[in-house]
């Protein structure tokens, strides 16, 4: 049995968009149909969402569930390197980060 | 029935598109109904390099693009009562009243009501107290540039109540400028946390400008918006019980859709049940909204709590230099190439510099700056990278090293490097401190003409 075939990218379920203020980041991630906010709630835990952003060590990782926009919305700590005017980063924001948490495999079945 | 009052805002960020103010002043124009124009233009950092301007020339220190952001859509404004909020203001609101008064004059309007807030510049002993001791230490470390509290919308609002056609402010909290048209228009309570938590969450929607209308939405065949070239920006259509509908001016491009909403309802939100501002918690835990028409979304089920105790403050301070330097390696090795070139760098630099390597079309955003994350590499060892170099240093001369080795690579360097580019920046660190309101004595007075 082949269970890694069964995965699939957050990204075909779910669109997202980062914010940020100081060097805390929020990634808001919102299913495309009704149906599947219950995959997201399921899949989509603050603790998978910490570990697949381990390598920028967040400190705290909160989740917030918005059922009626069917909306789960991240807030991270510390995982801008400094935040905007601190960050040697190319994108001091992290505005890019609302992709890499949709490259995170989900179990869709 | 009850009368509609729109707000539109025409930028998002100091930087934002010009001429996107016309398509929304038309529509106002052909509605003829009560409205306001707004402009956000004050991130973050955006006040402190104000500030930075202001230090170099008294004269600057407000929004540099203030003239072509207003004078396509002026004269129609105060000939049609529409007022103008904005805090292009910045470090330097006196500036940008002299600015608007001198165009309205070429206008043909000699006299305007030109509204200043004040307030929002605090100085050290009401803040100090105010920092940890992580920030203070910080602070003592460095230097002052600003230090401002987001103001709330009392002022803009009594202004405005006070014939202001035009209102400047500094540093006030991004909704503000629209809670401040609404409670004038609909002069509701200060204490009626509903109505300010629905208007703070229609500004909310508003501020960022044509990122609720498909601006920063789109991902073609996946998530598509007409005509993105020419993206409208947004009008939020209000009413007295608080109903909150969001649109664009017709003829324009762009899409407000569900999904473009809650985007942008969300955005750069923590705890959604509690959205602090200066005015009221606004609770957007049970938000609803409602596709009404063609590009027309209906916000309701927001809900208010009282106004925290303290006003957010930041505290910008000097943070020395930012050098970044890049250059390319394309074709066969192409990331071996880059490799040795960052080899080469840290070599000769990492006992100055604390170093951030990135290799452009491999990894640079994701990664952290210890270099560990994903990164993706193409096929066949034949690639196009470009060699990322940053670092940054109070001292300017040791920052600037850091262009100077990049630059050498050109002849120092390993085969076929091409394409240098190097920048050497002021840089900026921000401390936040929460003040308590009686410390801070916020107004609104009328522009009275060069003293």
């Amino acid at each position: 049995m082949n269970l890694t075939k069964t995965r699939i990218p957050l990204y075909e379920l779910a669109h997202a968009r980062t914010g940020d203020k100081g060097n805390r980041s929020n990634i808001s991630v919102i299913a495309y149909r009704p149906e599947d906010f219950a995959i997201l709630l399921r899949e989509v835990t603050a603790e998978k969402v910490r570990e697949h952003f381990s390598f920028r060590k967040p400190t705290a990782v909160q989740r917030y569930e918005l059922p009626n926009l069917c909306a789960l919305n991240f807030v991270m700590d510390d995982v801008l390197e400094g935040g905007v005017n601190l960050s040697l980063n190319l994108d001091t924001h992290g505005k890019s980060l609302s992709y890499w948490l949709l490259a995170m495999e989900i179990d869709p079945s | 029935m009850s009368t509609l009052y729109r707000v539109g805002c025409a930028a998002g960020f100091s930087g934002d598109r010009l001429g996107v103010a016309r398509p929304i002043v038309d529509e106002f124009l052909r509605l003829g109904e009560p409205a306001c124009l707004i402009f956000e233009s004050l991130a973050e950092r955006t006040l402190a390099l104000a500030q930075l301007d202001r230090r170099q020339n008294p004269a600057l220190g407000f929004e540099p693009l203030l003239a072509e952001m207003l004078e396509p859509i002026l004269a129609d404004c105060l000939l049609n009562n529409i007022p103008i909020v904005g805090n292009f203001g910045a470090a330097n609101p006196e500036g940008a009243a002299s600015l608007i008064a001198k165009l309205a004059k070429a206008q043909g309007f000699p006299s305007i009501k030109i509204a200043i807030v004040r307030g929002d510049e605090i100085s050290a002993s009401v803040f100090m107290a105010c920092l940890d001791q992580q920030s203070q230490d910080a602070l003592s470390n460095s230097s002052l540039v600003s230090a401002n509290v987001y103001l709330g919308a009392r002022e803009i609002a009594d202004a405005l109540n006070d014939g202001a056609q035009i209102v400047v402010t500094g540093r006030v909290a991004d909704p503000a400028l629209t809670v401040g048209p609404l409670m004038a228009h609909f002069k509701k309570s200060w204490s009626d946390w509903n109505f300010l938590a629905q208007a703070t969450m229609a500004g909310h929607l508003l501020e960022c400008g044509a990122q609720v209308t498909g601006g920063y939405f789109a991902d073609p065949g996946v998530k598509d918006v007409p005509d993105l070239a020419s993206v409208g920006f947004p009008i939020i259509e209000f009413d007295e019980f608080g109903n909150c509908c969001v649109t664009k001016a017709p003829n324009t491009g762009g899409v407000v859709s569900l999904m473009t909403v809650t985007e942008q309802l969300l955005y750069e939100v923590h705890d959604p049940a509690r959205y602090l501002t200066p005015d009221v918690i606004a609770d957007i835990s049970q938000a609803q909204l409602e596709l009404t028409g063609e590009n027309k979304v209906l916000l309701n089920k927001v809900l208010g709590h009282e106004k925290p105790a303290t006003l957010k403050a930041n505290i910008c301070i000097d943070g020395g230099w930012l050098a970044e330097a890049e250059i390319s390696y394309a074709g066969h090795h192409a990331y071996e190439r880059a490799q040795l070139a960052a080899q080469i760098i840290r070599e000769r630099l990492s006992d100055v510099l604390d170093l951030r390597i990135d290799y452009i079309g491999s990894a640079s955003v994701f990664p952290s700056e210890d270099g560990s994350g994903p990164s993706f590499r193409a096929q066949g060892g034949f690639e196009d990278i470009r060699l990322r170099v940053a670092a940054a240093h109070m001292n300017k001369v040791i920052a600037n090293q850091l262009c100077r080795e990049l630059t050498a690579l050109y002849t120092c360097g390993p085969a076929g490097g091409g394409g240098v580019r190097t920048s050497l920046r002021p840089r900026l660190n921000t401390l936040v401190a929460y003040v308590p309101r009686d410390l801070v004595k916020s107004s609104y007075e009328f522009f009275a003409g060069e003293q």
